[in-house]
């Protein structure tokens, strides 16, 4: 495999006098898909969205695709539009309809003309099989619907990496399969993938590696065979066997 | 068994109750009818205080006859939930009824029946006891357009007709021009409504005369103060309520500046010192119009309350909708321009017309710099010896002017809320 593109080197940050991140090293390469799971509360959030910058480091070193993330990083933008991101709340534009939420940002950011936006936009829209429903708003489209629209928008910019921030827990039981379905799919055409969840089925399927947090620490990191075979920290395999 | 409360329904005999309750009422309210629109007592054999409360206490029987919960017809659940639920309620009903029906013949005689629109002079009213329209008809054109010169009437009339058909070309714009309707309205509009009332109505070239904005007035000026008030004051109050939630601590803080201070000052005296103060500061050969210098301090003014209107729906907006459009690689325009603003905008459409409705209510305080809109008007005529003792129908006219103004605008911003609503 290539050279990795996300690197985290002893990234600290903290909110007041709360310490959220401690001494985070993390590398991801090309098209691996990592999950990071763990206990609330322990930084998962936090950690995915340092890397799209939502959230800022104190301390450390987090390079995306050769750009160094820190105050002086000018065009935060242009590498957040490499960046997709999926969010527990799906966070969709609820004055657009699905499609205009899809084009919005490649008309803007990337000047992506409108007609050839639109087209890919149902053909992404088509992958996630809500493209019936383009024309709706996101109030009209159940939580399932929605959170599969938030997908196909992250995916319009053609992001080089997806992070997904536990896109699964605002959801019913019985719309967390069609959502895990489209990520699968997208698993399996080669995205690069960095996971929140607590979906530990979707983890054995599709993940490389697995990440255990607690209390702002990456307690363990193993290959997702080895991870649920025989974890080897105390705190993971209690947090195992309680979910499981 | 003897039933002691005779008034009280029960389901069983409810419906002689509805029927004898619903005759006293009747009665009680036609008593009352009768002696306000026809001046009939028919019970003046009864004493004196029995005679004045017996529709009420007649009325007051009535609803408590028909006072039954679920007494199956519609109507009448209708009315015992909402006015009739008890003693207390039934008699403020009535007493409301009563007020109305002894008002309306009085009121009635006043504006119509008995008022005069006839002749050109106050000698046509002195006859009648009723209200003086004539007086609004000799002064008419005075109250549209102030001491602007007849001759020039029509100026004003095809600027404002104009700029009402310009006002209605974004309704036209199709195709790759809707992309620029945005900007035709917040920044060519504007502009092309100061140049045809700069040509048009300020005249001085052209070949048409120079007339000093000394001598507008009347409702034509409260148009033009409120246009200008409100077309400006928005999108700087919007920059404001950017401002004020933007990281940068310089603009921060000029921004919270500038709306506290604004705030805080009473909007007469931004325009006195507007008027009186302002050119003092100015080189002596350098000149602004007063009626410029008025608009501006309006626009000033009425500013920090669109801000902080707009600044309530920017927080209301949850934190995710900004996580979602950065995590597009937006960058803060963007965001705010396409994301941030329109969500907002919809929310605080109510409070955005409160504050506009406020702005033209205010344009009258202009008076105090001595430039006359259509109150400043009715207070010249008022003051006029030849037709003194008319300032009621005045302010009814007045009233009934910014009530309808008013009344549109809260009715278009209405529409506007249905137009951008999207959820379900």
């Amino acid at each position: 495999m290539s050279e990795s593109i996300i690197q985290m080197k002893e990234v600290n940050k903290w909110f007041g006098n709360f310490q959220v991140l401690k001494d985070i090293n993390l590398e991801v390469k090309e098209k691996q898909k990592i999950v990071v799971c763990g206990p609330s509360g322990s930084g998962k959030s936090t950690l995915i969205r340092c890397i799209n910058r939502l959230e800022e480091h104190q301390k450390g070193q987090i390079i995306v695709d050769g750009n160094e993330l820190s105050e002086k990083t000018k065009d935060i933008e242009k590498i957040r539009a490499e960046v997709g991101m999926v969010f527990q709340q799906f966070n969709l534009f609820p004055h657009l309809s699905i499609l205009d939420n899809c084009t919005l940002a490649p008309i803007w950011v990337k000047k992506t003309p409108k007609k050839k936006a639109e087209e890919f936009a149902m053909k992404q829209l088509e992958q996630v099989q809500i493209a019936d429903q383009a024309a709706k708003f996101p109030g009209q489209l159940s939580g399932g619907q929605q959170q599969r629209a938030a997908l196909a928008r992250a995916l319009c910019m053609e992001p080089k990496i997806m992070l997904f921030d536990e896109p699964t827990s605002a959801l019913d039981p019985e719309m967390i399969k069609e959502v895990l379905d489209a990520m699968v799919n997208l698993a399996k055409a080669g995205m690069t993938m960095i996971v929140v969840t607590h979906e530990m089925g979707f983890a054995k399927e599709v993940a490389d590696e697995v990440v255990f947090m607690d209390e702002g620490m990456i307690v363990e990191r193993a290959k997702t065979k080895d991870f649920f075979a025989n974890p080897k920290n105390e705190r993971t395999k209690l947090f195992l066997s309680q979910i499981l | 068994m003897i039933n002691i409360n005779i008034l009280k329904p029960t389901s069983s005999n409810f419906q002689t109750y509805l029927y004898i309750g619903s005759a006293l009422i009747f009665i009680g309210i036609f008593d009352v009818f009768l002696r306000s629109f026809f001046n009939i007592n028919y019970l003046t054999f009864l004493p004196d205080s029995l005679n004045l409360f017996f529709p009420l206490i007649i009325g007051l029987v009535g609803l408590q006859m028909i006072r039954l919960e679920y007494s199956g017809n519609r109507i009448v659940d209708k009315i015992n939930q909402n006015i009739n639920n008890n003693s207390f309620n039934a008699g403020l009903t009535l007493i409301i009824i009563f007020l109305t029906l002894l008002v309306i013949p009085p009121a009635l005689d006043w504006m119509i029946l008995e008022a005069t629109i006839s002749g050109d002079t106050k000698e046509a009213c002195v006859a009648t006891e009723g209200a003086c329209w004539t007086y609004i008809k000799v002064w008419f054109r005075r109250f549209m357009y102030g001491m602007y010169p007849n001759d020039f009437h029509w100026r004003i009339n095809t600027a404002f007709i104009v700029l009402i058909a310009f006002a209605f070309v974004g309704y036209f714009m199709r195709g790759k021009l809707k992309n620029y309707i945005t900007f035709y309205y917040a920044i060519l509009y504007p502009i092309i409504a100061f140049i045809i009332i700069n040509f048009l109505i300020s005249g001085g070239s052209f070949g048409l005369e120079w007339v000093e904005t000394n001598a507008w007035g009347g409702l034509s000026l409260t148009f033009i103060v409120s246009f200008f008030g409100l077309i400006f004051c928005f999108p700087l109050g919007m920059i404001l309520a950017l401002g004020r939630r933007s990281e940068l601590p310089i603009i921060k803080y000029i921004s919270i500046g500038y709306i506290e201070f604004w705030r805080g000052v009473p909007l007469i005296t931004v325009l006195f010192m507007s008027s009186v103060m302002f050119p003092m500061f100015l080189p002596s050969d350098a000149f602004v119009d007063k009626l410029i210098r008025v608009i501006a301090a309006i626009i000033l003014f009425e500013a920090a309350y669109v801000a902080e209107v707009i600044r309530g729906g920017l927080q209301a907006l949850p934190r995710g909708q900004y996580d979602a459009a950065k995590s597009l690689g937006m960058g803060y325009w963007k965001m705010q321009i396409f994301v941030i603003l329109p969500q907002a905008l919809k929310l605080v459409i109510p409070g955005i017309a409160n504050t506009f409705l406020a702005l033209v209510k205010d344009t009258p305080l202009i008076f105090v710099v001595g430039l006359s809109e259509v109150v400043g008007m009715l207070q010249m005529a008022k003051t006029n010896p030849k037709w003194l003792g008319y300032a009621m129908e005045g302010y009814i006219f007045a009233s009934i002017l910014f009530w309808a103004i008013c009344y549109a605008m809260s009715k278009y911003s209405q529409y506007l809320e249905l137009k951008y609503k999207t959820e379900r």
